[in-house]
């Protein structure tokens, strides 16, 4: 009698737990096959010699290999330079257009409309246009410094120039960001500031006081998205270096990704190429593996500053 | 409770199903030897990819396709157009791949091979006594790897020497280097500044067809040892070309040369600087006869060789070359179908006679080469003996092949804008690069 009695609570707890899963496994299916199989195979793969066909134990080879890439480095500092200078000049800028936006007394619908409009130009599209626009021969761009008595440089063609010239093209498309900044701005309460103006706060001690803490989650959002962003940018990099290039795959010419002088080449484009392009599957998995180990880091550097900020505010 | 039960069941199945998929094998080319002829071979659909886009090219080839529909008629041919390297290799992992494939490069012959994506064509073309004699060595080379023949040639493109006429002063073109240095020099056009306003012959890398692979026969350079590993730094051929190429440069100043050809128009369209006139020679494939003809009308050119080392006379004519495959992947339904259409579009003189007159590619077999339907002037006959010259090279197959000519072209760039200070161990780099990524790729 004694055992039924706590044998009906056990089966009923066992089976809740049951249902539980149950519900959940959507979820977890979904993880399991979009996550962790994945990161499970990269491991798997960055062990072996891999041309997509065959599978070849190759231990540490791949790992070791990557010691020796000479444009490994060279794609992680152009990757750290994006993240660096192009996350933090989209956040300012985008966060500028916001405050200008709230700002004005009129036409607020129609600039609103001019800033994000970028942002609906497909990416391949907008990069081959401003290639072309900044062409230091025949684009109107350096015409027009010209008129102004500046001699424009080769921007996408000058290895000093190149990723400033891409993070202007950044800062061209922030209309997503501008949006969520103005929505952010727009939710600060109008007390707050009524409040810090009768404190006898100018326009700057507002904005460090009570507007940046205010938006701060967004901040902290828009920083880690930009920065995992910056750290998976391809397709910008890559039209660009090969528009400007003007190289094209012919038979016994192929285009070497990153120019000018491997400026542009970034780390997931180093990826796909050592991937795709070469067939070497096993040293792609050990670039993805970096790739996602230096997101992590970047991701809890981020959080912890965040969470620093504030604490102090 | 149930609900548990069908989730479980559901993933089990799908397992299952997950598990046992692909391991059905797909029919084998030549496991089953079939005689050859349009009368043994059952009706059947086969799925054609290709690279040609345009529409010319598209009806060139659908051509090309018809008269072997014309011969088997039990056969159909479903092309795809525009079609890349990688969506093929993508096929034929996914065990979705197409009966036959073509490939514009060279690049991936290597790797096709070794892994066995493509099938080695090896047994049907014993079984059906394809003498491929009738292809030049050079040919027969790029479609193959480690001694299996995974593709066959389709057309290939020879590269040699454009001079443009008018802005010769009456010079014949130049055969050696030292001529083509000193012809650089006379008809070069700069303004008060300096800048280049015409160009005698740009020696940059970096412009258009002038890679390694393709100036490299110049001087008879040799990209690989017969183990495989780099030969470009042991080589003392690559060393005179690159020394030949900096002094040109630098009698230009590698700034000034740089501002002239960033300014340069589309090398694909009707700016063109050689249509143009703003430079007087450019290395370039046979294609841009049929580009001249079709933008650039009105241009007085000629076309020649390209000029060799002053002490290598014997490798006048002889260029490089290179051009589309096409083979029957693994996984093909039909692959003996797929044999007979490869068979065709290779071999056969008149279907590549249409091709060549309708893309105005070179023709792969001798026989369509001297076809008397094979339309050539002066100028595209240059290319048909370049490609036919036994000393004609290409890049031959490797299976780091597009790495390894990332690896020189980087380093390429470098010396030619004056980086390097010591060019042997520059080279010897290079070399260094190339062999560590072979032997990450299982030497």
């Amino acid at each position: 009698m004694a055992s039924h009695v706590h044998a009906a609570p056990s089966r009923r707890r066992r089976s809740e737990g049951l249902r539980a899963l149950a519900w959940l496994s959507p979820w977890l299916a979904g993880f399991a096959i979009f996550f962790a199989y994945p990161l499970a195979s990269t491991v798997y793969f960055s062990f072996h010699r891999y041309d997509l066909f065959t599978l070849e134990f190759a231990g540490l080879d791949n790992y070791r290999y990557l010691l020796r890439d000479e444009r490994v480095w060279l794609s992680a500092r152009n990757t750290l330079w994006l993240v660096v200078f192009m996350v933090p000049a989209q956040v300012v800028f985008a966060l500028a257009l916001a405050q200008l936006v709230t700002r004005l007394k009129a036409g607020v619908g129609l600039f609103r409309t001019v800033f994000y409009l970028p942002s609906l130009v497909p990416m391949v599209a907008g990069t081959v246009a401003f290639v072309f626009l900044m062409n230091p021969a025949t684009g109107p761009w350096n015409q027009l410094l010209a008129l102004a008595g500046v001699s424009g440089p080769d921007w996408f063609g000058d290895p000093a120039w190149a990723k400033p010239s891409l993070t202007l093209l950044a800062m061209w498309g922030v209309g997503n960001l501008m949006v969520i900044f103005l929505a952010a701005l727009l939710d600060v309460p109008k007390q707050l500031y009524e409040a810090a103006a009768l404190d006898g706060a100018g326009p700057w001690r507002q904005f460090r006081s009570v507007t940046l803490p205010m938006i701060s989650p967004v901040l902290m959002f828009s920083a880690i998205t930009g920065v995992i962003y910056a750290l998976q940018y391809f397709t910008q990099a890559m039209i660009a270096s090969r528009v400007a290039s003007g190289a094209t795959d012919s038979p016994g010419s192929s285009f070497v990704p990153g120019y000018p002088d491997g400026a542009l080449l970034t780390l997931p484009q180093h990826l796909f190429h050592a991937g795709f392009r070469d067939w070497s599957m096993g040293y792609a998995s050990v670039l993805a593996l970096l790739l996602f180990a230096t997101s992590m880091v970047f991701t809890l550097i981020l959080l912890r500053q965040f969470r620093r900020a504030e604490e102090l505010a | 409770m149930r609900c548990v039960r069908l989730a479980v069941a559901g993933l089990a199945s799908l397992t299952l199903v997950a598990c046992t998929a692909g391991k059905q094998a797909p029919p084998s080319l030549g496991a089953q030897p079939k005689p050859s002829g349009s009368a043994s071979l059952p009706p059947a659909t086969l799925e054609l990819w290709h690279g040609f886009s345009t529409d010319a090219e598209v009806k060139a080839f659908q051509d090309a396709i018809a008269g072997f529909t014309r011969k088997f008629p039990q056969i159909k041919v479903v092309a795809k157009k525009g079609v890349q390297d990688d969506q093929i290799t993508q096929a034929i992992r996914s065990g979705k791949a197409p009966d036959v494939a073509a490939s514009f490069t060279t690049d991936n012959v290597a790797q096709w091979c070794r892994s066995g994506a493509f099938q080695d064509l090896t047994p049907v073309i014993e079984q059906d006594g394809i003498d491929l004699s009738v292809l030049p060595a050079v040919s027969r080379s790029y479609t193959e790897f480690e001694g299996k023949r995974c593709t066959m040639p389709l057309l290939a493109d020879a590269y040699g020497l454009y001079y443009n006429k008018d802005l010769m002063q009456g010079h014949e073109p130049p055969k050696t280097l030292s001529e083509l240095t000193e012809l650089t020099k006379k008809l070069t056009v700069r303004d008060a500044d300096g800048d280049i306003k015409v160009a005698g012959f740009i020696p940059s890398f970096q412009y258009y067809e002038n890679s390694p692979s393709h100036l490299g026969p110049m001087v008879g350079a040799k990209w690989y040892n017969e183990d495989g590993t780099s030969a470009i730094g042991s080589d003392p051929a690559w060393k005179q070309l690159l020394t030949w190429q900096k002094e040109l440069v630098d009698w230009y100043g590698y700034a000034k040369l740089e501002k002239f050809r960033k300014g340069l128009g589309d090398e694909w369209g009707a700016e063109h600087p050689f249509h143009k006139g703003k430079v007087a020679m450019i290395l370039d494939g046979e294609w841009r006869n049929a580009m001249i003809a079709n933008m650039a009308k009105g241009l007085n050119y000629g076309t020649a060789p390209l000029p060799v080392a002053d002490d290598k006379p014997e490798l006048y004519g002889s260029g490089f070359t290179a051009g589309t495959v096409i083979g029957v992947p693994r996984g093909a339904k039909h692959p003996q179908h797929a044999w007979e259409l490869v068979k065709h579009l290779t071999t056969d003189t008149d279907s590549l006679v249409t091709l060549s007159n309708a893309l105005r590619n070179v023709p792969t077999t001798k026989a369509a080469m001297e076809h008397p339907k094979l339309a050539k002037d002066a100028n595209f006959q240059t290319f048909l003996d370049i490609f036919s010259h036994p000393k004609t090279s290409t890049l031959p197959a490797s299976v780091n092949s597009v790495f390894n000519q990332e690896a020189f072209s980087t380093f390429l760039v470098e010396w030619e804008k004056g980086a390097v200070a010591d060019l042997d161990a520059g080279l010897k780099a290079v070399d260094k690069r190339i062999d560590d990524k072979l032997k990450l790729s299982g030497g």
